[in-house]
């Protein structure tokens, strides 16, 4: 213990904090910077030098940008086709890696190693292929064109396979012998036992969605079915070159998320790096 | 008895697996076979064409647009993957000497741009870097250096998005490593002090080597997803030299959607499709070599 003590006192380790810290704050600064641009007024963003604080504090980007522009709907459109995927996503991965992980049925096998060859497989280069389709189905434009393409994502399975394969075989033959039913074992010992996967899958899964683009942007061409993240970029009459005002937007469309990191940390991190393969 | 329970249990199971097998068909299975086959054909983006063989991929090496997206995709995942790996790691060595509330919120910093969408990536970037009135070019008129319109010069484009790039998903690469860094064991680190074990030999025999597995990790993530680049390609390159900038799944972009030329897109996109896939198998290949070296 003394070893280490002295050790993080010595003023190497010092000078090594130091410098973390003040990278730490260089690295945040367009985040703040973006934040503190679009609270000032558009004079003042504009000023030809660096004014770190706003020399007048106004919402009004913000009462312009809920007001004024669809910025409200690309919200509900983000909102509802995000929870869509997570909860379509999340559900029937979960009753497909508990099945995997648990229960003996045909082709088992086949269906995990299919599963885990289609992690590889660059979802970016099916673009045309998910046009083709979703334009035959007629969602182009609609809620369930955006979300469908998006329901893939082979690493939640995986990860829930691996959460089940930890649960001893125990649980499973105690609650088989009280003539439990298969749905009873599922709902009542085996997801409530993985609470806290679920809940950190679902986060990142939403998180995901919210954030994706290339889909969102193709399978839309009205502004008024645009997510936030394809509307803000897209639709640039709605807010002309005042720089604040697309800040704003910037703002709005990363808030959501941001919030949800900053609640919810712990568990964000603990999703991503058991999404990469490395087990808590 | 015993048999209807087991009947039981596979239907159980079939009746589990069968939303997710419905979907996985229909916007996975289905896509990847549409996607061989209309790479055969002329076929425009909706709709089907005439067979035409291997011509689509015959006309690639002579395709200096394809040459381009080739040429800037390695350029991309170059100033990239080894760059960011860096980065993140010496960032999580010194994230990891903090404790307490103080890590947490430096992590925090540092992990902030990861969550957010590219498009606010983009919007935040392209206002920095505004040539009239980005802080950024404040910045290059205190320093002396001239002003550079960074987005629409084709030798800075690339460079720009690399390093915005590497802003943006470092934080996820700085959480591996910090999990990595957290397994090695305090005991090896109080031998090494007590054997007055400098500094840099403890980094260079005990924290490098233990860590060589996750680098590999994030080395492999960073490759795959830096291959598949487009959103920030895109989103900066607009109003500014889309055809300088192309990479793959940009020009599968334009192919598709701008020329309506299906076929020909597809074709690109197996191109990528393999190169992905053979990247991901030799990866799989090598690490299970060296693991079993090591054990």
């Amino acid at each position: 213990m003394t070893a280490t003590t002295a050790r993080r006192l010595n003023a190497i380790g010092l000078i090594i904090t130091v410098i973390t810290v003040f990278c730490a704050i260089i690295w945040a600064f367009p985040l703040y910077w973006a934040v503190i641009s679009s609270l000032k007024p558009e004079h003042e963003v504009v000023r030809p030098y660096i004014e770190l604080w706003p020399e007048t504090f106004t919402v009004s980007h913000y009462v312009f940008a809920l007001t004024e522009t669809e910025i409200g709907r690309w919200y509900v459109n983000s909102i509802l086709t995000a929870i869509a995927v997570t909860v379509l996503t999340v559900s029937s991965s979960l009753f497909c890696g508990y099945a995997i992980s648990q229960l003996n049925f045909p082709f088992r096998n086949v269906l995990w190693w299919l599963i885990l060859a289609s992690f590889m497989v660059p979802m970016q280069t099916l673009i045309v292929n998910h046009f083709e389709l979703v334009a035959g189905l007629g969602l182009i434009n609609t809620w369930s064109g955006i979300v469908l393409p998006q329901l893939i994502h082979p690493v939640i399975i995986i990860v829930y396979k691996q959460f089940f394969d930890g649960v001893p075989k125990d649980f499973r033959e105690a609650a088989v012998m009280d003539n439990a039913s298969e749905w009873r074992i599922l709902t009542k010992v085996y997801i409530p036992m993985n609470w806290g996967v679920t809940t950190a899958l679902s986060i990142v899964c939403f998180i995901w969605s919210w954030n994706s683009f290339l889909w969102p942007f193709l399978a839309v061409t009205k502004t008024d079915m645009m997510t936030i993240t394809v509307g803000i970029t897209q639709v640039n009459d709605a807010f002309g070159v005042y720089y604040a005002r697309q800040l704003t937007a910037a703002v709005l469309a990363g808030l959501p998320v941001a919030m949800a990191y900053l609640i919810f940390q712990r568990r964000v991190t603990e999703a991503i790096t058991l999404s990469a393969g490395i087990k808590g | 008895m015993m048999l209807r329970n087991r009947r039981n249990e596979a239907l159980f199971a079939l009746a589990l697996v069968a939303p997710f097998v419905a979907i996985y068909g229909l916007v996975f299975v289905y896509p990847t076979i549409r996607l061989f086959m209309i790479s055969l054909t002329d076929a425009p983006l909706i709709g089907d064409g005439n067979f035409v063989g291997f011509d689509n991929y015959a006309r690639l090496p002579s395709d200096r647009r394809f040459g381009t997206a080739v040429w800037n995709t390695a350029y991309f995942v170059l100033i990239t993957v080894v760059p960011g790996t860096l980065v993140a790691f010496a960032i999580a060595l010194g994230v990891n000497r903090l404790a307490g509330r103080l890590q947490a919120a430096i992590l925090a910093l540092f992990f902030l741009p990861y969550i957010l969408p590219v498009s606010v990536v983009y919007l935040l970037w392209d206002w920095t870097l505004n040539f009239q009135f980005g802080i950024a070019m404040y910045l290059f008129d205190m320093l002396g250096i001239a002003r550079i319109p960074v987005f629409k010069s084709t030798a800075w484009f690339m460079p720009a998005v690399g390093i915005i790039t590497i802003w943006w998903t470092a934080g996820f690469s700085i959480l591996l490593f910090l999990a990595g860094l957290r397994t090695i064991p305090t005991e090896i680190y109080e031998a090494a002090a007590l054997d007055n074990a400098g500094r840099w030999s403890t980094f260079r025999r005990i924290t490098w080597p233990l860590m060589w597995p996750i680098t590999a990790l994030v080395l492999t993530i960073q490759l795959i997803s830096q291959l598949k680049i487009f959103d920030q390609v895109y989103l900066f390159s607009v109003g500014g030299r889309p055809n300088d900038n192309v990479v793959l799944v940009y020009y599968v972009f334009q192919r598709a959607f701008q020329s309506d030329q299906g076929g020909r897109a597809a074709a690109v996109a197996v191109v990528l499709f393999v190169i992905v896939i053979v990247v991901s198998v030799l990866n799989f290949q090598l690490t299970r070599l060296s693991g079993g070296r090591d054990r």
